[in-house]
């Protein structure tokens, strides 16, 4: 269970909190919506828990024990996942560094091959998003913070990539779902929670 | 109503010269030039250092390009000899600078607060100074000849790539990219080696190879003021100093030929440095 337990944030000594004393947690297999007003510390939850950010006060753990340094069994996906690729490399480079995907996994998501000796710039947002989620998908993953990641993406892909994340779910996958998209929220996840 | 519009023209089957090919053409012949200067100061040797004052003062001709000075030397072999000298001044000088400026960027971005806030009042401070004074009195300081040009040239031109490389390192050390490599399990050291270097590489090369004309000019220009190289070496400065007495007599050619020389040396480096750039950059690959 990826459990945060009374996690508090600011930017700095004297800045005022983002977040305060906030308690969540996601068992296996779960999709846990997150829906809120803008600013309200959703996306700072979400790099909490994906250890993007260290809490001010409070603890993320999985299943109870700290992250240790090695593939974070929480990943992370970027609502713009260009800044979450290195503009200096090619797309086959970004996907192996998470893990080196089996055909299954890619044609799954509509990652093309010939995608592959492209810089993240020269595919459009909606194609890197799924790079970027297939990067993430590695054996190791065990939760998923997914931060409005089809918002930008049209309708028949927005189904698509749920799809594929919804039958993850099925075999064990926990999901934090953060989005404004309250009929999207309703349609997959187990429970909301509102911020 | 929906129109469907072609968005992938037919593309020719002969070879069309696109800008990146251009880039490279003009990067090659700037590293042609100054590989020439080179190969003419080993092929010319002692050539241009003796004197023959059966040819005082001649005028360009087939025989001697560029004319002759006042002791008969060959202007163009000296001419050679000036740009060989100044390229590797200007080459230790510039290096040393580059290195200056990695090591306080990396200082100031990973040694705190305090770091940071140092070099930038020293970056600031040294800006602020005017260029040519600073190197005057460093030179001065240190007695002139060869050593002292490059140590003053070489401490004075750090802030620019200073100030570049601690915002690229600044930047990156942000990034997302960065964060999310650590998180897939990567060391500091991997994100060091495939993340970091590849972004401050280009940045190093190019802010190198563009340190070149400055700390060339500023040689020059220590020289020809006086400050600089020693007179009995044929640096381009000195040869514009001695052309000072003999420009009112009408002998142009002692300081035309040798001052445009250096300008297509500086030029020759520019092309380098932006060539570089250019076709190092991945947003520009589709040019």
């Amino acid at each position: 269970m990826l459990t945060a337990h009374r996690v508090s944030f600011r930017h700095g000594p004297r800045a005022p909190y983002i977040l305060r004393e906030v308690d969540l947690s996601i068992r296996p297999g779960e999709i846990v919506g997150l829906s809120g007003p803008s600013g309200r510390g959703k996306s700072t939850l979400g790099r909490l828990l994906a250890g993007h950010l260290g809490p001010t006060s409070g603890s993320v753990t999985v299943d109870e024990r700290a992250n240790q340094y090695r593939f974070n069994p929480v990943q992370y996906l970027h609502q713009s996942p260009i800044f979450a690729t290195d503009p200096r490399w090619r797309i086959s480079r970004i996907v192996a560094e998470g893990w080196t995907p089996d055909d299954v996994t890619r044609n799954e998501l509509g990652v093309k091959e010939s995608w592959y000796d492209r810089y993240p710039h020269e595919i459009s947002g909606g194609e890197l998003q799924r790079v970027a989620l297939l990067r993430a998908l590695a054996p190791g993953l065990r939760y998923l913070i997914a931060d409005e990641i089809t918002s930008m993406l049209d309708p028949v892909a927005q189904v698509e990539i749920w799809q594929v994340l919804l039958k993850r779910a099925r075999l064990g996958l926990g999901i934090l779902a953060i989005s404004h998209d309250q009929a999207l929220l309703e349609r997959i996840a187990t429970r909301v929670v509102t911020i | 109503m929906t129109e469907a519009v072609e968005t992938t023209s037919r593309a020719s089957s002969r070879l069309r010269i696109n800008k990146r090919m251009l880039t490279l053409a003009a990067t090659g012949i700037g590293a042609a030039g100054i590989a020439c200067v080179v190969a003419g100061a080993i092929v010319f040797g002692d050539f241009g250092i003796a004197t023959d004052f059966s040819a005082r003062l001649a005028p360009p001709s087939w025989a001697h390009w560029f004319g002759t000075d006042q002791f008969g030397h060959d202007m163009f072999a000296r001419t050679v000899h000036g740009l060989n000298v100044s390229l590797w001044v200007g080459l230790i000088a510039a290096t040393l600078s580059a290195f200056i400026a990695l090591g306080l960027s990396i200082f100031a971005t990973t040694c705190g607060q305090w770091a940071d806030r140092l070099v930038s009042f020293l970056v600031d401070a040294t800006m602020g100074l005017p260029h040519l004074v600073l190197l005057i009195l460093i030179s001065f300081a240190l007695g002139g000849g060869t050593h002292a040009v490059i140590v003053a040239v070489a401490v004075t031109h750090w802030p620019r790539l200073t100030r570049v490389l601690r915002a690229e390192i600044l930047q990156l050390r942000n990034a997302d990219f960065i964060i999310v490599s650590r998180q897939l399990g990567k060391s500091w050291w991997y994100v060091g080696r495939h993340h970091f270097l590849p972004h401050l590489m280009p940045q190093m090369l190019v802010g190198l190879v563009l340190l070149f004309p400055h700390a060339i000019l500023h040689e020059a220009g220590l020289t020809f003021i006086g400050f600089g190289l020693e007179p009995t070496k044929p640096a381009i400065g000195v040869l514009l100093a001695d052309s000072m007495r003999y420009l009112t007599a009408g002998k142009w050619w002692l300081g035309l030929y040798p001052g445009v020389s250096l300008l297509l040396l500086v030029l020759c480096f520019d092309a380098i440095g932006n060539g570089l750039r250019l076709l190092l950059d991945p947003r520009q690959a589709q040019l």
